[in-house]
């Protein structure tokens, strides 16, 4: 019972909209009550559209945290370990890194056209900033004791990178694959919604051009209920791989 | 005065960090099989003796040699254990896998390591913990399993950094029953490092003691007290009560 607790605010929220709605409004073009944006919602998912969607804008979000996510490890491993790299790249880092990077779709578009590929670009621009920043950090917070353990032992850097850096940074990286992933969702439907005709963010723009706000609601609804079942997915995934360290950071929701 | 019998000297020893002189003139032998153990209030430069001899600190001036070599890197032949065990093993490794850590330092060849690692956790009570990781063994049990891991690059010299130092009085006296009979089995020269005047006395063959600000040898100490030694009959005995004594002042003095 009482993990079912927290459904009942959402529950009531939804029960206070439909009544107030039903006795208020009799035809809008704006909002809907909450029981058709389900059945909206319902109809979407049974006609596969809204799969289809689902599954264009899972891809733009995909592709560009992978390449964001993996470039910015890698940086992050390098300049966490190189002091002469970290201030080469301090003043690079700082002045790109507050570019917002919905700023970058014009940019974006007129090299990539619509598609894919612009959205993944930008996509990957945006989580490229947190993988390096919280990669670097990870790395930086690694037991130094550890590190000397390793040079007792004769490890090599390679050795000791991969039997020691990336074992012990992993729990924080996991964090940040979390952070990066939420963020990822948040600019693929934004690039979806400004320029790039597909998706789940170009659904919800047919919706508010053709006036079906419990379309608009429903998709709303859907990407809610993707983003968290994202985010649940990827903490379970962290408890699984770390429970017997004792080590999770929960505190981080994305 | 190093002959082939020296495990490991400190020969004119010198060390500044950032301008603070921290050991000074440190001088002496430790032969091979020896158990000797440094005394000394903290911050005397007594965990910092045995970074130099570790080679993770290089001195200012003077030489640290380990049998006739200069000390100028870490070496397979010298292992550490630290006090900190919960830092000093891998989290995400079990039992098995930290001993098997030094032995891929190594390069022992993946099918031959779990017939090595079976007997060193055997040989500190762990074989039943084997498949447990680090966070589901208690204290004492996480510091047999760094003890175990020192032992499997088979080092000639073992030191030891106040390891028993943050465990309770029994699982200590246990453990340093283990320690004796390890060092005994394997003839091992051991640097132990430790604040407690009782258990230097107990487990050395030589009680170095230190001055602090700088580090330097105050007072060195052989402790002729017969082996094996007993957690009863060594403490009583009266050679250990007049040594007890003897050294007690000094540490006063050292604290002064």
């Amino acid at each position: 019972m009482r993990r079912w607790r927290g459904i009942i605010v959402p529950l009531v929220v939804l029960l206070v909209a439909e009544i107030t709605f039903r006795a208020t409004v009799t035809m809008s073009d704006s909002l809907a009550p909450p029981s058709r944006a389900v059945g909206a919602l319902l109809g979407a998912l049974a006609d596969g559209t809204l799969l289809a969607n689902t599954a264009r804008t899972l891809a733009g979000m995909l592709g560009g945290l992978a390449i964001g996510g993996i470039a910015g490890l890698a940086a992050g491993i390098a300049i966490g370990f190189s002091e002469t790299l970290r201030r080469a790249s301090f003043l690079t880092i700082e002045l790109l890194r507050p570019i917002p990077s919905v700023a970058l779709l014009p940019l974006s578009l007129l090299i990539f056209g619509f598609g894919y590929s612009m959205e993944i670009a930008v996509v990957a621009f945006a989580t490229f900033w947190p993988a390096l920043i919280l990669t670097q950090n990870a790395v930086a917070q690694i037991e130094p004791r550890l590190i000397e353990v390793a040079r007792l032992m004769g490890l090599s850097r390679l050795e000791t990178a991969w039997k020691i850096v990336l074992p012990a940074a992993a729990p924080r990286l996991m964090t940040a694959l979390r952070l990066a992933a939420g963020l990822a969702l948040v600019v693929a439907v934004t690039a979806e919604i400004v320029s790039n005709p597909q998706g789940l963010g170009h659904d919800l723009m047919i919706a508010q051009e053709t006036l079906r706000p419990e379309r608009m609601f429903g998709v709303l609804l859907w990407v809610g209920l993707f983003g968290w079942g994202k985010n649940a997915a990827l903490l379970r995934l962290e408890r699984w791989m770390f429970s017997h360290r004792g080590e999770v950071d929960t505190s981080v929701a994305a | 005065m190093p002959d082939s019998k020296t495990a490991f000297s400190f020969e004119g020893v010198h060390l500044e960090l950032g301008g603070r002189p921290i050991l000074q003139d440190i001088n002496f032998a430790v032969k091979r099989g020896e158990f000797a153990c440094v005394i000394g209030a903290s911050g005397c430069g007594k965990t910092t003796l045995l970074r130099l001899l570790a080679g993770l600190v290089k001195p200012t001036s003077g030489s640290v040699r380990l049998g006739d070599q200069t000390v100028t890197a870490p070496s397979r032949e010298v292992a550490v254990v630290f006090q900190d065990y919960s830092r000093a093993l891998l989290p995400w490794r079990t039992a098995t896998g930290n001993v098997s850590l030094a032995l891929e330092a190594i390069g022992v060849p993946p099918a031959e390591r779990a017939d090595r690692i079976a007997p060193l956790l055997a040989k500190v009570g762990l074989t039943d913990h084997a498949e447990k990781y680090p966070s589901q063994l208690s204290g004492g049990m996480q510091q047999r399993l760094q003890i175990a891991r020192s032992l499997a690059q088979d080092p000639s010299v073992l030191l030891m950094d106040e390891p028993f130092g943050a465990l309770d009085a029994m699982t200590r006296q246990s453990l340093q029953d283990e320690v004796l009979r390890i060092a005994s089995e394997r003839h091992a020269t051991v640097l132990f490092v430790t604040h407690d005047l009782e258990e230097a006395l107990y487990l050395g063959d030589r009680v170095i003691a230190l001055y602090s600000n700088p580090g330097r040898v105050a007072r060195m100490v052989d402790i002729p007290l017969p082996r094996p030694r007993d957690q009863l009959a060594t403490r009583e005995h009266p050679e250990f009560l007049r040594l007890r004594r003897e050294l007690f002042t000094v540490m006063e003095e050292i604290h002064a």
